[in-house]
């Protein structure tokens, strides 16, 4: 199994990941609380940008309405906690099925409708919006003025309640992210995996090969949805409260999948490397205006959009491919 | 409540749902000729409805009289944007194009939230409270006027891509590319213009709603939504369909705010959009694309 993954991969790019992976792991040893929180929020991307690579970047699905999926997983896991006292991992079993169906119900009927392209994401924005307003008007998750979590006490670090101090927050999402990457590399070189980059290049292509190009969009909408509620869970146990206006928002959809293009589409270090551009970005901005002494709301926000355009005209595929150049470590391209 | 409540909101609903489908169509156009989606569209109305604001508060001017100089400020804008930087993206996959207008939307916002503040602002013209009253019937002045506004706008923009040469050549770019390009036509400046007449409409549509609703710097994605939903609904790339689908989705709104509550209305647009894209992808007055 671990001899397939690497198959393949050159020693240089092996190398890199360990040193990355041990890094990481012994970050919290030398981060303050601050510092850990950024890398909570990188990771926390790099964890979701993986998983809607798997639609857009490997099957070629452009899906707008991820935060539905962030959303579903985080409403069911706070509320079954709220309610009945569950722990987040057995509602972590109630979510993922909830929002791979969701992830389902909408595939079927965009996939089999042949909604595509441009219209499909607007399908998708549009659930994603039902469920925003839906959610504010839902009683049993207290609507729109909100779902909060009771707020956990450091004095100890309960991992089966996910109550504790941000270190081990920090660990749990490490470990989601270095999952997602396996699980996507390992997509990537199954059978499963060359279906899809067959369906990304050309549909109709694939389809006269014989390959079920409904089925296997289906396959991805799924994966993708399921791998994403785990996020909401996260998100919910890490935030301790939940707005519908704030959870299912386009601007948090748009949020998600920054990362992914901006590193690049269709690559195993792009969400990863997008994630931490992108939330470095932004706190490098406001530790910068803040040192300046600019109090201007809006003033990060201009910057950020300014550095997006940027990025976006001179690497049209992303950041990783041309890094990755760069470091010669060059990522077969998938 | 009494029939005349429905009928009242109903109209109401209607006429604001013109000045929608006004904004609708200047992404329609775009959508349809140069085949980028402008994730920009709300933000570039806010632009438009601030201008009007300014115009007022500073030197009196009436919105319906800066109705022209404000769509031809918004023509320039839009007709740079493209020429500057869009154009180079129309080979580019959708992804990038996103992001690229994403970007853009997200500068708008907060451009706009540096000069302006988060506050809601308005204008309060003399005829802001005046209505007419037709039998039983009570339409506001101002909803009247905009609507109206929206009807001659949008005719003279069907006229322009009707009868005019240029509006013949731009709509030889959308039919085919190769063959624009084959003739001689000068396809990236023709893109411009197009984008620069989406951006006068999308200018015109909100100089009306200003009389209207009041303007924050967060109403740009909410309005991008909007017309998207409407576009779709319509038909992506069908003029008559962007007015259609914003008459429609308005009065739903309207009689949603009436019949359930205000803050479940934008549901029942969004269901309704579902129901379009699953049964009828092309919307009400596309035609359906190979």
């Amino acid at each position: 199994m671990i001899a397939r993954l690497i198959e393949g991969v050159p020693r240089r790019t092996l190398a890199m990941l360990a040193a990355l992976l041990i890094a990481l792991i012994a970050a919290p040893l030398v981060s303050g609380d601050y510092l850990l929180t950024v890398m909570i929020l990188i990771l926390y991307f790099a964890y979701i940008g993986q998983a809607w690579n798997i639609m857009m970047g490997f099957a070629g699905q452009l899906s707008l309405g991820h935060a539905l999926y962030v959303g579903l997983g985080a409403y069911t896991a706070a509320a079954l906690y709220v309610h009945y006292g569950i722990g987040p991992w057995i509602g972590l079993l109630v979510a993922v099925p909830i929002a791979a169906l969701a992830g389902a119900f909408i595939g079927f009927l965009a996939f089999r409708f042949r909604v595509a392209g441009v219209y499909f994401a607007i399908l998708t924005i549009a659930f994603a919006e039902f469920a925003r307003v839906g959610f504010d008007h839902l009683a049993w998750t207290s609507g729109s003025s909100g779902l909060f979590l009771p707020v956990a006490q450091y004095t100890h670090n309960d991992l089966w309640l996910l109550r504790g101090h941000p270190v081990m927050f920090y660990y749990v999402i490490l470990a989601a992210t270095a999952l997602a990457f396996i699980i996507c590399r390992a997509l990537l070189q199954s059978r499963v995996g060359y279906f899809w980059l067959a369906i990304r290049e050309d549909e109709e292509a694939a389809r006269s090969a014989g390959i079920d190009t409904f089925h296997y969009k289906m396959v991805a909408v799924v994966i993708s949805a399921g791998m994403t509620s785990f996020a909401g869970v996260f998100y919910a146990f890490f935030y301790n409260n939940l707005f519908p206006e704030q959870v299912f928002h386009i601007s948090r959809s748009i949020e998600i999948i920054l990362g992914p293009i901006v590193g690049g589409i269709g690559t195993l270090f792009g969400p990863i490397l997008g994630a931490l551009l992108l939330t470095g970005l932004a706190e490098t901005l406001t530790a910068a205006l803040a040192a300046l002494g600019v109090d201007l709301p809006g003033a990060k926000q201009v910057f950020y959009g300014i550095c997006l355009l940027l990025v976006i005209v001179a690497l049209p595929d992303g950041v990783w491919p041309w890094l990755a150049r760069k470091l010669g470590v060059r990522e077969r391209k998938s | 409540m009494p029939a005349e409540v429905y009928l009242n909101v109903a109209v109401g609903g209607v006429l604001a749902g013109l000045v929608y489908g006004l904004m609708a169509l200047g992404l329609s156009v775009i959508f349809g000729v140069v085949r980028v989606v402008n994730f920009a569209h709300g933000e570039m109305m806010t632009i438009a409805m601030y201008l009007a604001v300014v115009l007022f508060s500073a030197f009196h001017l009436d919105p319906l009289l800066m109705l022209v100089p404000i769509s031809a400020v918004l023509f320039v804008f839009g007709y740079a944007l493209q020429a500057g930087v869009i154009n180079r993206f129309i080979t580019r996959p959708e992804h990038s194009q996103f992001l690229l207008l994403v970007a853009i939307a997200i500068i708008m916002v907060n451009v706009l939230l540096i000069i302006f503040g988060p506050d809601a602002q308005n204008v309060q013209t003399s005829y802001s409270y005046d209505s007419f009253q037709i039998g039983a019937l009570i339409v506001d002045a101002t909803k009247l006027y905009a609507g109206c506004a929206a009807i001659v706008v949008a005719a003279a923009l069907f006229a322009f891509f009707r009868y005019t040469t240029l509006g013949t050549a731009i709509r030889a770019c959308a039919d085919n590319y190769t063959g624009a390009l084959v003739v001689g036509l000068d396809v990236h400046r023709l893109y411009a213009l197009t984008f620069g007449l989406g951006a006068a409409c999308v200018g015109a549509a909100g100089v009306m709603l200003v009389l209207i609703v009041d303007v924050t710097p967060a109403l740009g994605p909410a309005y991008t939504l909007l017309a998207f939903v409407i576009v779709i609904t319509g038909g992506l790339g069908s003029m008559p369909g962007a007015l259609l689908g914003g008459v429609l989705i308005g009065f739903t709104e309207a009689m949603a705010g009436l019949l359930f509550t205000p803050s479940a209305k934008s549901m029942f647009a969004f269901a309704i959009l579902v129901l379009v894209l699953l049964f009828r992808p092309q919307g009400i007055m596309g035609k359906r694309a190979a």
